[in-house]
């Protein structure tokens, strides 16, 4: 925030930074983030529900997001979420009982040379099987 | 082919800030900053006749020479590294590739400008080629490329990466310009336009990242040797293809701009993945209409790609085979600009749910005739919106009327997917 021209223009950041505190933006952590920008609650409400990547709800510890868009869709991203929701029991969109996985389709992550694909954290993966992307959950699980 | 963008092609590892000094790198700068004014640069760009690599194509240069030279106040380079047109991802293979160019490109743009901080607007999903990037303007700034007095002239330029947290209407350089700020990222009304008020209110020119990539070649070795790597006459420099869908071999690649779209997929691509034969592609993200193997012939340029109903875009190639619905895919396309739209303006926030609701309708064997007139009038009638992403989600609703009517109708007429998919 120190580098910021306007306090504002660290909004993103901020969210993100209490995300990662939290797991997900909290009603205390948009107070929270409002204190540190200058802002009303309200004006950080509308910055945190305009960004598909600021979670507004809880999450479990591990959030997959599978691309949808049209490359990975034209190489089964459709089966691949289809399977994902069979083998963790949700829909996408949902929590594990558990708390342990969020499964949620997402727009393209840029990586159509490698679909269909999925990112965890800060991560990439494709192309990715059925299999590879149970894997790759089960690995991130066991990281937590 | 001499090669700008990428040192290996394709790009399979990351190049190093001190091969990119050895490679020639921030020789241009230093020809520049030694021997050149910033219109000088300018000159160069305009000349060269690059043209903005992030899709719509619009000169560079002459999009530089619309900021005023006489306001007061600072000037605001932005890089527009918001990459969420679907089907594209070649400004993460180039930042990961070789992040050196882009900070090489942004000081001499900086320069031409007489900016002295600039902004790089990363999307989510791309903290490893921030985490590149960073490390490369770390690196410049110690071999003082960077920073105050570079060179030891009188410039000075400072780099911040900004990094999003996911929306595609980012990617609208007026919206982009509210996300910089910290503001809800919905677009603002042109005039005034960017170049005069941009961001904080100040002139700001906001570029693509190959666009500017493409910088420090221009100036290192002039417009003409830039204007005769193209694979036609009418063309300049090369372009990124980045290729996804059902080739054998999905990459990004640099070849001279204007290369056909066939060659493209069956020289560079090794053709379609076994089993499979061409049915159509879009050539340039998922705003831009479908090409056919009529198109095969196509000079993938901008102009040569507009005259044959398309747009060159980004150079997105996703290419479908004949396994592909084309109602399912364009439907794809659409239920991505329904969910991406910002909601500001009502043909958009309320337009394309319906689109998206009749083909919903059609894919499922519940169309009907007149389900055509009402999908062609919005083709016109969502031009209308405030900004310019309700009429590129029209984009392959157009293509899919005029290319494939009878898949359409098929559609329609059976009641059912003729492809079997639903």
């Amino acid at each position: 925030m120190a580098h910021a021209i306007t306090p504002r223009e660290a909004a993103v950041d901020v969210m993100k930074g209490l995300q990662r505190q939290y797991g997900w933006l909290t009603d205390e952590a948009v107070a929270e983030a409002a204190l540190l920008l200058g802002l009303s609650p309200l004006q950080v409400e509308e910055l945190a529900t305009f960004y598909e990547m600021i979670y507004r709800r809880p999450v479990g510890r591990v959030v997959v997001h599978v691309c949808d868009s049209i490359s990975c869709w034209a190489m089964g991203s459709e089966t691949l979420m289809r399977h994902l929701e069979q083998r963790l029991g949700i829909a996408a969109g949902a929590t594990t009982a558990d708390n342990a996985v969020t499964l949620l389709p997402c727009c393209c992550l840029g990586n159509c040379g490698n679909g269909p694909a999925l990112m965890i954290g800060d991560r990439l993966f494709g192309p990715v099987s059925p299999e590879q992307a149970a894997a790759i959950i089960a690995d991130h699980l066991e990281a937590r | 082919m001499d090669a700008i963008l990428f040192k290996y092609n394709p790009p399979d590892r990351a190049v190093t800030f001190d091969e990119y000094l050895a490679d020639g790198g921030f020789q241009a700068m230093k020809k520049a900053l030694a021997g050149m004014s910033p219109n000088d640069v300018q000159q160069a760009v305009i000349d060269s006749g690059l043209r903005g690599r992030g899709g719509a194509g619009f000169p560079t240069g002459r999009k530089w020479s619309f900021v005023p030279r006489n306001l007061p106040g600072p000037r605001y380079l932005i890089c527009n590294s918001d990459e969420m047109e679907p089907g594209t991802y070649k400004d993460r293979v180039l930042l990961e590739h070789n992040p050196h160019l882009l900070v090489e490109g942004m000081a001499l743009t900086s320069f031409a400008l007489g900016v002295e901080r600039a902004f790089i607007f990363i999307r989510r999903g791309y903290e490893q080629a921030a985490l590149k990037l960073r490390s490369a303007i770390a690196e410049a700034h110690k071999a003082g490329f960077l920073g105050s007095a570079i060179c030891g002239s009188g410039f000075c330029l400072e780099l911040d990466v900004h990094l999003s947290a996911g929306r595609y209407i980012c990617g609208e350089e007026t919206a982009l310009m509210n996300a910089l700020e910290g503001i809800r990222a919905n677009p603002r009304v042109k005039p005034p336009f960017p170049a005069v008020k941009g961001l904080w209110g100040q002139p700001t020119v906001v570029n693509n990242v190959e666009t500017l990539a493409n910088i420090p070649a221009i100036v290192a070795n002039g417009p003409a040797w830039f204007k005769a790597l193209a694979a036609t006459p009418e063309g300049s420099g090369t372009k990124l293809f980045c290729v996804s869908g059902h080739v054998r071999d999905p990459i990004c690649l640099e070849l001279p701009i204007g290369i056909p779209l066939g060659e493209i997929i069956d020289t560079h691509c090794g053709g379609m993945r076994p089993g499979s034969s061409f049915k159509a592609c879009i050539p340039g993200g998922a705003s831009t209409p479908y090409l056919t193997k009529e198109h095969w012939a196509v000079a993938m340029d901008f102009d040569p790609v507009a005259k044959a109903g398309s747009r060159l875009g980004t150079g997105g190639v996703v290419v479908f085979d004949q396994t592909t619905c084309m109602v399912a895919a364009t439907l794809n396309l659409v239920r991505f600009f329904a969910r991406e739209s910002c909601g500001w303006c009502t043909p958009c926030r309320e337009g394309l749910p319906f689109v998206q609701h009749i083909l919903e309708r059609i894919e499922a064997g519940r169309g009907e005739a007149s389900d055509i007139d009402i999908l062609k009038e919005h083709v016109q009638k969502l031009n209308y919106a405030f900004c310019a992403l309700a009429p590129g989600a029209m984009g392959p609703v157009e293509g899919l009327l005029r290319l494939f009517e009878d898949e359409v109708r098929e559609h329609i007429t059976g009641g059912k997917c003729p492809l079997g998919k639903h």
